[in-house]
């Protein structure tokens, strides 16, 4: 079996990947970056709407483009990208990675390893809807796939359910393409995507959106032919009396991505509301030579973070690989009111960092409080399908014997 | 000698394999588009010890026996059986009555090695489960596999053997001349049969009304619903945990699954006999499973669900296996397979031919000199060392080429299965688990259309799930 020794060693070539690796190469190291996929980009092949790049590149580009940008930065750098190749395993008392290809196994000794695995999205079968299990239920992702790379339509007359970005921009997708497209149904009482998509892919096309509602059986015997939908509760319990039968040939389903940490989640301290990796400023996870970055580290809403993430994921794990000793992140936020996904979950307090914040729920208007101060005031409405990023450099009011800082997203008047 | 199976679920498939030993003409007529789609495709997957069953019934005659017979049958066909063993765990002092009696029916039976443990030995062995447990009845011989892959591998061993294999053929009348089979009509072709074997599953009972046999019986659907967790939660549990039986059923059991995931079911809802395609799972069924497996492993977390399922037990009157000559000469029953049917099958398939046929009927069968007992599996990287996969894909790279990423199964294995005979989505997943995993084939789905389209040289747009029906895409997009 092949052995090889690189310095950094990046899992997943999406943009948070391709970012860490050209990052981690200008560093110096010798890097190499695993895609299990036949080419880099992840995601980004499948967007080809558009709405990337306005702050990295300062300019709106469509996901294959993003991309173009990244692989030309990938080009002036000595990454050797190993595509069509997957890892099967990392080991960390080793500190080695076993890789499958069609060139056999190979074990990779690493000085670092920068996880970039992103998300999958979940299925709908595990939403354990009642019904039958029949074909035409697909997640959006496969549904795009279909419609994009391979030119076929998922069916005739389809409702979408879930209302995040993906599901709203195959909602539209699926009717430009002529599907009947009956509508979108979310569980929440509002959109969990963008404003901008709600506008642009439901309402310029007539496409209704039914809030508070989700499908409550799936019918048919090998092809699906109908669900049956409901109005829901507060707590998202279907509400007797208002199902309502739907008939429809396809199903897509945008019910939530899930953080991929497969790899590492046994021996990395793990943050089960963002369900990945807890992370410091240098986004180091707890093993100190293993940084992870992008969507397998909390769900972003914008590639722009995620690309910055893995900048710094890269430049971060190129130096541990050479040797050098990073400060100890000290610091620990503790999540208090209204904060849901969160990221870091640690800090050095050697230099200021940006954050990311999910609200849990819709608030008014709203401060951000550290340890019950007042830092941000946000005078526009916070969504919690909108991330709030600040660069935190509050270092001052910190003290050493306290270490655990709360932090907080208060409702104000 | 023209001997006919019908169904090709484990009981008919076993039954083929044995008499494919045999120097007949041996065909397998099956309904369905693909071997195992019946009832052998949803159920428990356990190999039972066999103290359920009461020592007068015939399903104590078959368990523990056909249960000992998968030590053979697993390395002839290269099969995945894993002797986990089981508890039967009790809660209050009358159910420790119960596992004194199931034990004492066990030794009956024939079972072996049964042993009451107590309280502080069982949370050491299995810490995760309800802390309120007394005691439980542990069974060695217990174990879990994959009961499709046990059809498909004898199907496969049969026809290797010279049996012919007659898929999407449905059975629809049955002649018989002077008290004995005469002939075989399906919706394809009329055979002139000399033995029919009846291993139809739910529709057992309507083969036997062609044959106009006795005994006359009825098979009722009886539900049973599932939760599949994701292999995360594979560990939970070490080995089959149920609780104490009560009359109705063996109730909702915790198990891990063959391939290392979580399996929490079934409950037990009788349906009428109209009812034999209803494979829905209701949201009270689904709670109920929830709350029957939350008492006996509390934390069971349901968000790693990966998906729900039924599966229709062959229930009749006496709950009871039907199992041998009938009426009419040469028209043998081998019906009412409901639990511990999967585990029973090798023995009745034995009994079948070697009581029922040679001894019962008189019939002279001779030995093949040139059976070949053994098949071998499709290859899975799970089952191997990563030194013997290397050199797997050295010999071939697409053995290197992942497909399936969370249950890493290469385009080498998938391309195997289809010459083995899978033509749909799900012919692939149940012969390579390509699919079967966390994602629920949301990466892998539209790359094996791709693979079947090529191979099998149609359109992607032919490609379905599994039935006829059960298409997947619809035309092209831009022409
Ligand atoms: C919920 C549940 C849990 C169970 N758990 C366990 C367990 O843990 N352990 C255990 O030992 N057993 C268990 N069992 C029982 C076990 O699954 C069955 O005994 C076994 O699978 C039955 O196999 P079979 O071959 O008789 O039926 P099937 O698998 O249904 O095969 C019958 C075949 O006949 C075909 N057929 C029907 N009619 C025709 C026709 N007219 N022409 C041609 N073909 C026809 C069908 O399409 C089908 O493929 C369980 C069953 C259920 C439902």
């Amino acid at each position: 079996m092949k052995r090889e020794k690189v310095d950094v060693l990046v899992i997943g070539g999406g943009a948070a990947g391709m970012a860490a690796a050209v990052q981690a190469a200008n560093e110096g190291v010798k890097t190499v970056l695993i895609e299990r996929e036949k080419k880099t980009g992840g995601v980004l092949n499948q967007c080809i709407h558009n709405g990337f790049g306005l702050h990295v590149y300062r300019k709106e580009l469509t996901g294959p483009e993003f991309m173009e940008e990244l692989w030309k930065e990938l080009a002036e750098t000595d990454v050797l990208v190993q595509s069509n190749e997957t890892i099967l395993q990392v080991l960390p008392k080793e500190k080695e990675v076993i890789a499958q290809s069609s060139e056999g196994m190979k074990i990779y000794e690493v000085g670092s390893l920068v996880l970039t695995t992103g998300a999958r999205e979940r299925p709908l079968n595990s939403l354990m809807i009642p019904g039958t299990r029949v074909s035409g239920v697909f997640t959006a992702g496969v549904a795009q796939k279909m419609v994009n790379i391979y030119n076929r339509l998922p069916g005739k007359r389809v409702l979408i359910i879930g209302s995040g970005d993906i599901g709203l921009i195959m909602a539209r997708r699926l009717k430009i393409e002529g599907m009947d497209v009956v509508g979108v149904v979310e569980i929440r009482p509002e959109p969990g995507g963008l404003m901008r998509n709600v506008v642009q892919c439901l309402e310029d096309f007539d496409i209704p959106l039914l809030l508070s509602h989700t499908v409550t059986e799936i019918h048919g015997r090998e092809r699906l032919e109908g669900v049956t939908i409901a109005r829901v509760d507060e707590s998202f319990n279907p509400i007797q009396g208002t199902e309502k039968f739907i008939p429809v040939d396809t199903l897509v389903a945008s019910v939530g991505l899930i953080p991929q940490n497969e790899l590492i989640e046994d021996f990395v301290e793990m943050d089960y509301i963002n369900r990945g990796p807890v992370v410091d400023e240098f986004m180091r996870t707890s093993v100190d030579w293993i940084f992870a970055a992008g969507n397998n580290v909390a769900i972003h809403d914008l590639v722009d973070f995620v690309y910055e993430e893995g900048k710094i994921a890269g430049k971060y794990a190129a130096k541990v690989a050479k040797g050098e000793k990073l400060p100890e992140a000290v610091y620990r936020f503790n999540r208090g009111k209204n904060v849901g996904v969160m990221l870091p979950q640690k800090f050095t307090a050697t230099q200021p960092f940006r954050m990311y914040i999910r609200p849990k729920k819709t608030l008014e208007k709203a401060e951000l409080r550290i340890s019950k101060e007042s830092i941000r005031k946000y005078t526009w409405k916070l969504r919690p399908s909108q991330m709030i990023d600040f660069i935190f450099r509050e270092f001052e009011s910190l003290e050493p014997e306290n270490r655990v800082i709360e932090i907080e997203v208060i409702e104000i008047e | 000698m023209k001997v006919f199976v019908i169904g090709t679920g484990v009981v008919g498939s076993l039954i083929a394999r044995e008499l494919s030993k045999y120097d007949i003409e041996l065909h397998i007529v099956e309904k369905k588009p693909d071997v195992a789609w019946g009832v052998t495709k949803a159920n428990s997957a356990i190999l039972h010890a066999g103290y359920d069953d009461p020592p007068e019934s015939v399903r104590a005659k078959f368990c523990s026996k056909g249960n000992y017979l998968y030590n053979k049958i697993s390395k002839e066909l290269d099969i995945e059986v894993k002797r986990i063993g089981s508890y039967v765990v009790a809660f209050t002092e009358e159910e420790i009555n119960t596992l004194e009696k199931l034990q004492k029916q066990g030794e009956i039976n024939g079972v072996p090695d049964l042993e009451i443990i107590e309280r502080k030995e069982l949370l050491s062995r299995e810490p995760n489960l309800n802390p309120d447990v007394l005691a439980a009845l542990w069974a060695p011989t217990a174990g879990i596999t994959e009961p499709w892959e046990v059809a498909i591998a004898a199907i496969e061993n049969s026809v290797e053997n010279g049996a012919t294999l007659h898929l999407g053929e449905e059975v629809i009348g049955i002649e018989v001349k002077n008290g004995k089979v005469k002939r075989l009509i399906t919706n394809k072709a009329e055979y002139e049969a000399d033995v029919i074997i009846n291993a139809a599953g739910l529709f057992a009972d309507e083969i036997a009304k062609m044959a106009d046999s006795e005994p006359v019986f009825e098979i009722f659907p009886r539900k049973g619903e599932y939760i599949l967790l994701d292999k995360k939660l594979g560990n939970l549990v070490n080995s089959v945990i149920f609780p104490t039986p009560t009359k109705k059923s063996k109730g909702i059991l915790v198990l891990p699954t063959a391939d290392g995931g979580l399996l929490v079911g079934p409950n037990a809802q009788d349906l009428p006999p109209d009812k034999k395609h209803d494979l829905t799972t209701t949201k009270e069924g689904l709670e109920e499973v929830k709350k029957g497996a939350t008492n006996l492993v509390p934390n069971i977390d349901f968000w790693y669900a990966v998906k729900t399922f039924s599966g229709l037990r062959p229930e009749t009157k006496e709950k009871d296996f039907i199992v041998g000559k009938t009426s009419v000469w040469g028209f043998v029953n081998a019906a009412g397979m409901r639990s511990p049917g999967l585990t029973a099958a090798p023995a009745v398939a034995e009994y079948l031919v070697e009581e029922v046929l040679i001894e019962e009927l008189g019939i002279s069968l001779n030995k093949k000199k040139d059976f070949n007992p053994f098949r071998k599996r499709i290859p899975h990287i799970d089952e191997t060392s990563v030194e013997v996969w290397d050199e797997l894909v050295r010999e071939n790279p697409k053995y290197g080429e992942l497909v399936c990423f969370c249950n890493k199964v290469s385009e080498a294995q998938i391309v195997e299965a289809i010459k083995r005979g899978a033509r749909t989505l799900d012919g692939v997943k149940f012969r390579t688990r390509a699919g079967f995993g966390r994602c629920q084939s949301g990466f892998c789905s539209l790359k094996i259309i791709e693979i079947l389209s090529r191979e099998l040289g149609v359109s992607m747009e032919e490609i379905k799930m599994n039935s006829e029906n059960s298409w997947i895409m619809n035309g092209k997009v831009r022409v």
